[in-house]
């Protein structure tokens, strides 16, 4: 079963496990990103978030189910937060059950870099003196 | 033939508009329209990379733009 979900409401890994429960899985990763409060020595106060929600949802979803044909992955759940977070607070959560805990570790961590390569979901870091769209640049 | 070219994150800033609409020649090719951005907001070039969704999905340079393609501006993403 393949997961995903973009959302403007708090994120909860029990939602993504229990996407992901299975008496076949052996091992269940889950990922789960949140909101440092430094960046390069500078305070973070929030961080926006913005999407291109259909696209996203499906390049989420290719992650999935390359991940399902790659490592056997049984179920993948794979939510996101959209809107403004606070420090601490969970922009991404991401599980992933497999028959054998090696392959839940491998495709967790493809799923969490893939992710921040293609899917079109933009943070901005707001600071104390101003305010960056995050790897805009080189 | 007119394009409408949809823009988030640094794109809308450089853009000043979550939207703007294009005149192109037919059969324009998304390398074109590159080049076309660039030249008339130079912001774009800064970017570490820029790349185009036509219908919800990434292009190649070569691809041939159609009347009433939904081209979205995807500057470099930065989810999770």
């Amino acid at each position: 079963m393949i997961d995903i979900q973009i959302k403007e409401t708090p994120l909860d890994e029990k939602d993504c496990l229990s996407a992901v429960a299975d008496e076949g899985a052996g091992g269940t990763t889950v990922f789960i990103g949140t909101v440092r409060s430094m960046t390069k020595g500078k305070t973070v106060i929030r961080l926006e978030f913005e999407s291109y929600i259909p696209m996203a949802k499906k390049e989420m979803q290719k992650i999935a189910e390359y991940i399902t044909e790659k490592w056997g992955a049984l179920h993948v759940s794979i939510h996101h937060r959209i809107g403004s977070l606070e420090v601490g607070e969970i922009p991404v959560i991401i599980a992933v059950a497999t028959p054998h805990r090696k392959a839940a570790f491998e495709a967790c961590e493809y799923a969490i870099d893939t992710l921040k390569e293609t899917v079109p979901i933009w943070k901005k870091e707001v600071f104390e003196d101003g305010e960056v769209w995050v790897a805009a640049h080189p | 033939m007119n394009v409408k070219l949809v823009a988030f994150g640094i794109a809308r800033d450089i853009l000043r508009s979550s939207e703007v609409q294009m005149d192109l020649e037919e059969n324009a090719s998304i390398s074109s329209l590159k080049t076309l951005l660039s030249k008339r907001y130079p912001d774009f070039e800064k970017l570490k990379s820029l790349r185009l969704a036509i219908n919800e999905d990434y292009q190649d340079d070569d691809y041939k733009l159609k009347e009433n393609d939904e081209v979205v501006i995807i500057p470099p993403v930065s989810g999770g």
